[in-house]
């Protein structure tokens, strides 16, 4: 009988962090901006520059550290990361390999019914490097500093995932986390959220860990799943073969579902960490991590429990409601407007998932502000327009962000609601819809719908259906 | 205690450092560190049992910068001493094979 | 009087009443340095045109009345590890030719707002590794009392200028006593700082956590006022300190009565030239006649100094220096194979000898496997001295030392073996460990008619303490000049 294999896997997670400026110099972090513009001697290790660091790095630290359940190292210092790399201006990383700002932390993953919890076994602040543009034509790369000195923070966890599922799972929760707290939009597309896969295998039911490898460049839930079972794979076979697994640094390619191994005479990865001598130390006393703490948002949890007893809604749509925290921010400013939850939730759950998923998007795309999603909820509770009126306002709004109040105004879109004018078109439908009529009286209670609809017609969509449907069996009596 | 530096060792530390060091070079840069770290070595008489590695001669700590932009496009000055650029890049060989 | 003899204080002064204006003390600077600099080199550029632009804008602004301190208009160098605007700084290697810098370093800058002119970049021993400025890429700087001799290093070409009287200011940076051995080599006074008190931002560094700026003058009242004006906290440099006081100039005159100076009976033993030992402790008896109160000591650890020195400023050299990949400025190559071969080559070709030993200690020590042996070692060897030194100023207001076992070599001697150069940084090494000012004044010349010159090592931000008693030091030992320039060959 073959043996069976348990996959092993521990994860380090890259957080751009989303502030202002750079890490250690005033330069913008904004995304994109032609090669170099967002550059200064401090971030293009420009010699005699000296870095100073932005107080706000920290704090966001703290705040994810906290929220990961993490001790915080009261007394926390940068060292430096010796190598040479072109997209590393100084040929060394400002890190922290010592003194991390927090440790043994965990999150709670979910996958299936299953619970388990994933322990984080640090965290700490570092610069990011440039970005390397490969020349095909002429054999050179070219360097651009933009994003090198934008801050990060490194989340590395114990290997306690053992498939693709729960590394997703693990990446989600963190991905939410950070996001409710503000501290990074975590786009693993855009890079600013990446994650190195640490993957070993090892007989089901054997102690201790087999050889890993660590693979990297991995920019898609999609590549990370399909990363971890090709190296599982590959893995697996070398040991079938009665082959080592060799711990080394491997680089998934997505396009050919493959990785390979980034091995180099030249890579003698002993970077000679050492106090960064141009930085004094982080010390982190009760008061601030106090502050922090007081800042720190409600989570997902503690959300989808208050929306059931706060605002009754049901369990599935409240963990759908919180899925991302713009789709959470949103339903909760739109209800504080207009007080009408249940309504706020019908049309973000029904009306605006269907259309991101008709836009291929996702909530962060969402383009309407809580206010004109409020005021378009009372235009419909007040019977000012009906409800497939509504729909269509809506569309306009999800599109160009509107202002419904305005739009219906323009458009002559609000129900008709003088009971004179209502009368005369229905005197007018009975009129010249007398087979409808007889059918309705001789009993077909249905005739009435091709009279109600007449009669929406003629109002140019105007009226309320039910109300047209009640005048018109009044008249008919 | 002598520290005896191998060849490899020397090798080692030239992909360390970036230097491509010649015959006779690293024969010298040999004979010096030996020498260098023979002296070094009498550290190891001193008794540091206890006492905390001095990274920062004075107890500075917390000194930050507030999260505000004031640097514009530093381009120029970024690019005005390369070697070699293109696109408002800096040019360097391949980097990856 | 001639204008290029003056001092720094008497220049100002003279310029300030409209005596002389500052383009005429400029051009008398660089007149001095076009007869000087052929037997000299202790300038590696000399910025004849800037300067002169210089001078005549400070000197509008000092008609227009909106600069009137007391360095308005004097002219000044300023040591190649510094960045200037605009103008060439190399650190004495092949490896930063032609980078000119596009921003200018805070102490740079505090000279130009107090309306200091310009003058040019003057010689080092690359990235300031060395004692006698004979590791330039620019050819060494030679002592003006003994054009044989070394001036010292690495501030060596600051030092020999000033002597030489090319410029009556010169900034140096000290990481292991680069200001105060060769002060004492030339004659003339030059002081390392507590360590934060000028910024950093701009020196290019070789040992971050010893780096300090300081000035070299050749009287005591010029070291203080140029002091004053690079001093303060400055929110670039993240080891900067807010201190209390920037005054250094107001009880100059106070005398020494009353002072408690310690003698480290150490220092003054085996190793030690006789002349110079001698010549020092007759200016401490000297003090000691004046009220000083004169006491000797035991300084213990002084000899563990250098080893932790060496693994230190190695380990962060090694680093600091590893930015100069020929990828951003400086020298790239000619040829090269790859990405990590023009790496090496760029290095190996733009790297002197003692910067590449340097390099490559510093790389081996930071290593897998021998980091705790070495650099945790040193860093706690570091935490013992300035324990000791902190427990010799509960008993002492100043230490009384040499600046260097000698006075200055000839030229060629000291580099052949690099240990027995380092062992001369003795007296001043420890003092950058524990990030102590020290002041070098010079008190009177050896038999060979060499300079000697005394160092005062204070308490962490007593510099107002040690240039009192150089002051002191300075009416018992008249400023000597040296022969070659007394006699304008």
């Amino acid at each position: 009988m073959a043996r069976q294999y348990e996959t092993v896997i521990g994860l380090e997670v890259h957080v751009e962090l989303a502030t202002k400026t750079k890490i250690f110099c005033a330069c913008s972090t904004e995304f994109g901006g032609a090669p170099n513009t967002h550059t200064c001697p401090v971030c293009t290790g420009m010699p005699g520059s000296l870095p100073v660091l932005n107080r706000q790095v920290v704090d966001y630290a703290l705040a994810i550290g906290l929220a990961a359940n993490c001790e915080i190292t009261r007394y926390c210092k940068f060292d430096r990361k010796n190598y040479f790399y072109p997209d590393n201006p100084q040929n060394y990383q400002i890190s922290q390999l010592y003194l991390p700002i927090a440790r043994n932390g965990y999150v709670e993953i979910q996958v299936g019914d299953t619970k388990k919890k994933v322990r984080i076994h640090e965290m700490h602040m570092e610069e990011d490097a440039g970005k390397l543009i490969h020349d095909e034509w002429d054999d050179t790369s070219l360097v651009d500093y933009n994003r090198s000195g934008v801050p990060l923070v490194e989340i590395v966890s114990e290997p306690d995932m053992r498939s693709p599922e729960e590394v997703i799972a693990y990446l989600e929760k963190l991905r939410l986390l950070i996001q409710y707290l503000g501290a990074s939009d975590c786009k693993l597309q855009e890079g600013s959220m990446r994650a190195d896969v640490n993957l070993s295998v090892r007989e089901v039911g054997k102690e201790g860990f087999g050889t890993r490898t660590e693979m990297k460049n991995l920019n898609s839930f999609k590549a990370i799943a399909r990363a971890i079972e090709g190296e599982r794979e590959r893995q697996i076979e070398l040991l079938e073969a009665g082959k080592e697994v060799v711990q080394e640094t491997r680089r998934w390619d997505d396009n050919k579902e493959a990785s390979h191994a980034m091995r180099s005479k030249e890579d003698a990865k002993d970077y000679r960490y050492f106090p960064e001598p141009d930085l004094p130390p982080v010390f982190i006393d009760d008061a601030w991590i106090e502050s922090v703490r007081e800042r720190q948002p409600e989570f997902r949890e503690e959300k989808i429990k208050r929306y059931q007893e706060e605002f009754g809604i049901p369990q599935y749509d409240a963990e759908i409601l919180t899925e991302t925290k713009q789709m959470a921010d949103l339903f909760e400013k739109t209800t504080k407007l207009c007080g009408k939850p249940k309504k706020v939730s019908n049309w973000l759950m029904v009306e605006t998932l269907r259309l991101l998923k008709d836009h291929g998007e996702s909530p962060e795309d969402i383009r309407f502000s809580p206010e004109h999603l409020s005021k378009l909820i009372l235009l419909a509770e007040d019977g000012a327009i009906n409800n497939s009126v509504a729909k269509k306002v809506f569309r306009k709004m999800f599109e160009e962000d509107i202002d419904p109040e305005i739009y219906v105004e323009e458009q002559g879109l609000r129900m008709v609601r003088d009971e004179g004018a209502l009368t005369e078109v229905l005197e007018q439908v009975i009129a010249e819809n007398p087979q409808a009529v007889a059918d309705y009286k001789g009993g077909k209670k249905k005739a009435i719908g091709s009279l109600v609809g007449q009669t929406m017609k003629a109002m140019k969509g105007k009226a309320d259906p039910s109300a047209i449907s009640r005048k018109l069996e009044e008249m008919l009596k | 205690m002598a520290e005896k530096i191998s060849d490899e060792m020397i090798e080692y530390v030239g992909i360390l450092a970036k230097l491509e060091l010649s015959g006779r070079e690293k024969e010298e840069a040999r004979a010096d560190m030996e020498k260098m770290l023979n002296y070094i070595d009498t550290l190891n008489e001193l008794d540091t049992e206890g006492i905390q590695p001095m990274s920062h001669v004075f107890p500075v700590q917390n000194v930050f910068r507030d999260d505000v932009v004031e640097n514009g496009d530093g381009s120029r000055g970024t690019l005005s001493n390369a070697p070699l650029s293109k696109d408002n890049c800096f040019k360097v060989p391949k980097t990856i094979i | 009087m001639d204008i290029q003899s003056m001092t720094a204080a008497e220049l100002g002064k003279r310029i300030r009443s409209r005596e002389l204006s500052a383009v005429e003390a400029a051009d008398a600077c660089l007149e001095q340095i076009e007869k000087m600099e052929k037997q000299v080199n202790g300038f590696v550029r000399v910025d004849r045109e800037g300067a002169r632009k210089q001078a005549e804008a400070v000197q509008k602004k000092m008609d227009a009345g909106e600069l009137t301190g007391p360095l308005a208009g004097v002219p000044v160098a300023v040591k190649d590890n510094i960045c200037t605007e605009g103008l060439e700084t190399t650190c004495g290697s092949k490896i930063l030719e032609g980078f000119v810098p596009a921003y200018t370093a805070e102490a740079v800058r505090k000279l130009q707002e107090a309306g200091m002119v310009i003058l040019g970049k003057t010689n080092m021993d690359e990235f300031a590794m060395g004692s006698t400025t004979e590791t330039s890429y620019f050819g060494p700087t030679k002592n003006p009392w003994d054009l044989s001799r070394v001036p010292g290093g690495s501030s060596g070409g600051s030092c020999a200028a000033v002597a030489a009287e090319e410029c009556p200011l010169a900034l140096g940076s000290d990481t292991g006593g680069s200001i105060r051995q060769p002060s004492s080599f030339c004659g003339v006074v030059g002081i390392k700082p507590t360590y934060g008190t000028v910024s950093r931002y701009g020196l290019i560094a070789y040992g971050s956590s010893l780096d300090q700026i300081g000035p070299v003058a050749r009287d005591v009242t010029d070291c203080a006022l140029a002091l004053e004006a690079i001093a303060g906290h400055d929110p670039k440099d993240s080891t900067s300190i807010a201190r209390k006081s920037y005054d250094f100039t107001g009880g100059l005159a106070d005398g020494v009565k009353g002072m408690r100076i310690g003698i480290p009976r150490g220092y003054f033993g085996e190793g030690l030239d006789a002349e110079v030992g001698q010549k020092i402790l007759d200016t401490v008896r000297m003090l000691e006649k004046q009220g000083a109160v004169v006491e000797e000591f035991d300084l213990d650890l002084i000899q563990y100094a250098i080893p932790a020195y060496y693994v230190i400023a190695s380990a962060e050299a090694s680093s600091n220096l590893a930015r100069f990949d020929g990828v951003k400025y400086g020298y790239r190559a000619e040829e090269y194979d790859g990405l990590h071969n023009m790496y090496k080559k760029s290095r190996s070709e733009g790297f002197g000898a003692e910067v590449k030993r340097r390099i490559m200690l510093g790389s081996f020590v930071l290593s897998s496997g021998y980091y705790d042996a070495y650099y945790l070692k040193a860093l706690k060897t570091k935490a013992l001295i300035k324990r000791e030194f902190d427990r010799a100023f509960d008993s002492f207001d100043m230490i009384a030392a040499p600046a260097a076992p000698s006075t200055a070599p000839r030229l060629g001697e000291s580099l052949s073996d690099p240990l027995k150069m380092y062992l001369g940084d003795i007296y001043t090494i420890s003092v950058n460990l524990a990030g102590l000012p020290g002041i070098t004044v010079p008190v009177g010349t050896d038999t060979k008619g060499l300079p000697i010159g005394m160092q005062l090592i204070g308490d962490c931000f007593d510099e107002a303490k040690i240039l009192r008693a150089a002051y002191a030091c300075e009416q018992i030992h008249a400023y000597e000049r040296p022969a070659l320039v007394k006699e304008g060959r």
